[in-house]
């Protein structure tokens, strides 16, 4: 206990606007100069005239074949997933600490990228490197199916009983994911399976940004229309029920949408930490709980995040790539703690 | 048509057990009606079933003239408004975003945000239960007390015609105590139903105008307080030896010690 005022931005409703305004613009700029980054030096006029003739606004583009394909095909889809991974991860981050009243619940929280490990790593000493995000895919949703099968036997799927079903279930995958490396990973497939397990977007196509973005289009209205149920779970169960809230309808389709898009984010760009867990928190310490800000501002902030985390990790030890984990726990943490000082808590 | 709140044949079991048998009582408009009884004899569950946190397996709950058990949750939730013992939050709010909970119950899903009458009725809740000064204050560094007066904003804010709370001064200092129950009295003053479990009888005495008890769940008296409120009911129920002694503000209860 002690005094203080709320010491969250006071955001007024013009200045919440800017606020959107000035996200979106910067996520524009934002994806614009990192496409210009890397070996090929391309000039963002050279990237908008690329995206316009692409969409059949500059019939006869300017830019040669080969900058054109750099600019379109290797560049785009992954600045675009890059975008995607980071705002679906922010977004069932949000949701799930909301839903399990649990400030350290992530979107991984149920055994999901446990289970995408397993599945992901299987197929790569199996030899199917390709369908990596397909095993990635159905790994984690059958962790997730798992946890709350287990959680129904003991009784009823509970968020603790869920999230305990979900922490021995992840366990299980772990083990089995070591003993697989253990056992029969050579050393390409040893570096493949470890670029994966920290988050790699590398090799990114239009197929994977399109999935990504066709599960936020999907999943993101769901938790943006439920933002005041999540509200009214600041109290628990018993007061959003109480304030008319259908709170096992809510839950599940919550948990429905975070488990699928993490699921497709997983799959296309293996298991990156901290993006779920560290940008709703940021996001909340400088604007507070109320979802109908937070979810739209982690959405926001977590694309930017992400991409600039994974443009550093395609160019900071170019030719060689670091897993985007490795960036977004290093830049990611230090960043985490001067918000954290700057917003000192007052609990 | 204002009759508050009526309850009868009210059977409530959990996992085989029956926790309330048969509950009947009312709860009389314009009044601050308690429910006391020792612990485990179902006041806690009976005011579940009556805020709609749990559905009872027969029985009525009537109030106005309309059966609370019929309504869509969001409705219910228009009418009734409920506070618990204690609630806390992990949750960054500042008190007028705690308030503004209330409102969700009147607006769509659809709304963008608070509308101005919205906001309008979150200030007045506040100003209300004296804490108009804390809009911007984060909830959690708020006393007890404090916190507790924001709750019942909160409810005031659902514009509720009946008030439900759980031991709402369970937690509290006696100076924070006796501020939220002159709060509850004003607001019954003003034309609502209050229904509010209590532990201590003599803050039953002094500040409910009917009083329901209950034990091993079953209502076993209900009535005014002073004449619910007899030695040979506490031996009973309580398993307590008490005098009801005459005080300057009307009788209060000595305890003598236990049966």
């Amino acid at each position: 206990m002690g005094g203080g005022v709320c010491p969250t931005l006071r955001l007024t409703r013009s200045l919440q606007t800017t606020a959107y305004i000035a996200l979106w613009l910067l996520l524009i700029a934002s994806a614009t100069i990192a496409v210009t980054f890397g070996p090929a030096d391309i000039t963002p006029t050279e990237v908008w005239t690329t995206i316009l003739h692409h969409l059949g606004f500059v019939p006869d583009s300017p830019v040669s074949r080969l900058r054109d394909a750099i600019v379109w095909d290797l560049r785009m889809p992954r600045v675009i997933a890059a975008m995607g991974v980071g705002a679906g991860l922010a977004l069932a981050g949000v949701v799930m600490q909301a839903l399990t009243r649990n400030p350290l619940a992530d979107p991984y929280l149920l055994g999901l990228s446990s289970g995408a490990a397993l599945g992901a790593v299987t197929l790569v000493v199996m030899g199917f490197a390709l369908l990596v995000p397909i095993g990635a895919f159905v790994g984690s949703l059958a962790a997730l199916v798992l946890a709350l099968f287990i959680a129904h036997l003991l009784g009823g799927a509970t968020p603790v009983r869920a999230i305990l079903a979900g922490i021995s279930i992840s366990a299980l995958a772990s083990a089995a994911t070591s003993f697989i490396i253990f056992w029969s990973a050579t050393g390409d497939s040893y570096r493949e399976i470890l670029s994966w397990l920290m988050g790699s977007l590398s090799g990114s196509s239009w197929l994977d940004a399109g999935l990504v973005v066709v599960s936020l289009l999907v999943c993101a209205p769901v938790m943006l229309i439920s933002a005041r149920g999540l509200d009214a779970f600041a109290f628990g169960d018993k007061a959003a029920a109480s304030l008319g809230v259908d709170v096992a309808r809510l839950r599940w389709m919550l948990l429905g949408a975070s488990a699928l898009l993490t699921g497709v984010m997983v799959a296309i760009g293996g298991a990156i930490g901290f993006v779920g867990l560290v940008v709703p928190h940021a996001v909340r310490l400088a604007v507070g709980s109320r979802h109908g800000r937070l979810l739209p501002l982690s959405m926001l902030v977590g694309a930017i995040f992400m991409l600039w985390a994974d443009t550093m990790a395609r160019t900071l030890f170019d030719p060689r790539e670091l897993p985007v984990g490795i960036v977004t726990a290093l830049v990611g943490a230090p960043a985490f703690l001067l918000i954290l000082m700057r917003f000192r808590r007052v609990t | 048509m204002r009759e508050g709140l009526k309850i009868a044949g009210v059977d409530i079991s959990r996992g085989g057990k029956s926790i309330v048998g048969n509950a009947g009582f009312s709860a009389p408009a314009g009044k601050v009606t308690g429910l006391v009884g020792p612990n485990g004899a179902g006041k806690s569950t009976l005011i579940s079933a009556i805020v709609g946190l749990e559905r009872p397996e027969a029985g009525s709950l009537n109030f106005d003239g309309a059966d609370l058990a019929l309504m869509g949750r969001r409705e219910r939730a228009g009418i009734c408004a409920y506070v618990e013992q204690s609630a806390s939050t992990e949750e960054r709010l500042s008190v007028s975003d705690v308030v503004a909970l209330g409102r969700i119950p009147h607006i769509s899903t659809w709304a963008a945000g608070l509308g101005a009458d919205d906001e309008a009725l979150v200030a007045g809740a506040l100003a209300k239960v004296d804490m108009a000064g804390f809009a911007t204050r984060q909830f959690n560094t708020l006393s007890g007390g404090e916190q507790q007066r924001v709750h019942i904003a909160r409810a005031l804010a659902q514009e509720p015609k009946l008030l439900v709370l759980d031991e709402p001064t369970s937690h509290l200092d006696i100076r924070a105590q006796l501020q939220v129950l002159d709060l509850l009295g004003e607001l019954a003053g003003a034309g609502g139903t209050v229904l509010l479990a209590l532990h201590d009888l003599n803050l039953a005495l002094r500040f409910c105008d009917w009083l329901v008890v209950m034990h091993m769940g079953q209502v076993v008296a209900e009535g005014r307080p002073a004449e619910v409120l007899r030695e040979n009911l506490l031996a009973e129920v309580y398993g307590v030896r008490a005098r009801l002694i005459e005080g300057p503000g009307g009788p209060v209860i000595a305890y003598e010690g236990t049966v």
